[in-house]
């Protein structure tokens, strides 16, 4: 399963960040073999949309889960039609924190 | 000749001035007076009229999922947002839509097509000998306030004399009000705010080449600041109306003070002839 976090910077050390659309990163990890890749949002400066188009980008890189802190209108209707799950996690550790906490049924289901 | 009303702060006076000078104008020449604050139109209230209604369309995308191979180019390439590409289907916001087409031009497999989407209302009257009205609606929970107003400024097109009235601020609203406009009234009040915005809407007269004046309403006759701001920038004051119990007193029944009270209607007049000179237009 791969999971999406939304993150302050590349890889799995780094802090998530709690803005979706605009999080400067996302960081997919895969829940098997703890792998991680990390794409650059190229979405950060534009002035706006970027809620569903962030969404398209997850959504084509595979993503079953998302881990973020939250989500604004048209970012939850375009994610409630994707089929992907999201989970917020409100913490200020890093991803793989914030993984390992998922794992554990420790977060709360936004979507 | 088109006159733009313009403010920056909200409340200074706008659609008093508008419906003011219309109203002070018929005599002499038919006069039409747009209202292109469509989120909260208002001018109809000084008039009673009953309009004519024709409703304000922009288009959307539309995708045929026989064609889509939900490659994602769409998506990508809206910048607003209105398209999310999913893995089974694709979804389009309609208010993030801006109807620059280019959705339908990315698509490789020519999956997209136009429809309409109903966006607000322009409602068409003439509510006295010489007036027309046009008013333009946005509807509830819609976005695209420009749309409307470049449907009821286009009503007004070929017309001799339009008056527009805008809505407050200095975004995308207001400079569709003033676009192509030949001279802009901006009303203000002495107050720090009305001083403040009113510079807000001088710098976009200035970007936008327009020539304007100023009328300064609800005056207590303290305006040095106004004033002097006015002279800094080469601004004529048009017309002040003082801060009265009168005055206000007929604004508040919904009534026009150039009908009401003595020597309005003149003065108003006389502020057109002042625009009509400021444009370097003879009469």
């Amino acid at each position: 399963m791969k999971i999406c976090v939304t993150s302050k910077g590349a890889g799995a050390d780094s802090a998530v960040e709690q803005r979706f659309g605009r999080s400067p990163f996302f960081v997919f990890v895969d829940s098997e073999s703890g792998e991680s890749k990390s794409v650059e949002n190229p979405l950060v400066n534009e002035s706006g949309g970027v809620g569903p188009r962030a969404v398209q980008l997850i959504s084509g890189e595979g993503a079953d889960v998302i881990i973020t802190g939250q989500l604004g209108g048209n970012a939850t209707a375009a994610l409630q039609a994707s089929g992907m799950k999201v989970f917020a996690y409100s913490g200020t550790g890093t991803v793989a924190e914030a993984v390992a906490q998922y794992k554990e049924g420790g977060l709360r289901q936004l979507i | 000749m088109k006159i733009v009303v313009a403010s920056g702060k909200g409340g200074t006076g706008k659609s008093t001035v508008a419906a003011n000078l219309a109203y002070s104008l018929i005599d002499l020449q038919p006069v039409t007076l747009v209202d292109c604050d469509v989120e909260v139109p208002n001018l109809h209230l000084f008039f009673n009229p009953e309009p004519a209604i024709k409703e304000v369309f922009t288009t959307i995308p539309k995708i045929d999922s026989d064609l889509c191979t939900l490659c994602g180019d769409c998506g990508r390439f809206c910048r607003y947002g209105a398209l999310t590409v999913l893995k089974d289907r694709v979804l389009v916001f309609e208010k993030m839509c801006h109807a620059c087409g280019g959705c339908m031009i990315v698509c490789p497999e020519k999956a997209i097509s136009e429809c309409n989407y109903a966006v607000g209302r322009v409602e068409y009257s003439n509510p006295l000998p010489g007036l027309r009205l046009i008013s333009g609606f946005l509807k509830e929970g819609e976005v695209l306030a420009p749309r409307v107003i470049k449907d009821a400024k286009a009503a007004a097109e070929s017309d001799d004399l339009v008056i527009i009235d805008s809505s407050p601020g200095i975004a995308c609203p207001v400079i569709e009000a003033m676009d192509e406009a030949d001279f802009c009234i901006l009303v203000t009040e002495s107050t720090p705010f009305g001083l403040h915005d009113l510079d807000l809407a001088v710098g976009v007269t200035k970007s936008l080449g327009l020539k304007a004046g100023i009328i300064i309403n609800r005056s207590d006759g303290s305006d040095e600041d106004v004033r002097e701001y006015c002279r800094k920038m080469d601004l004529p004051v048009l017309l002040t109306i003082p801060f009265s119990r009168e005055i206000a007193s007929v604004q508040n029944r919904g009534d026009l003070i150039g009908e009401k009270l003595l020597g309005w209607k003149e003065q108003f007049a006389g502020v057109y002839k002042e625009c009509l000179e400021l444009c370097g237009v003879d009469e």
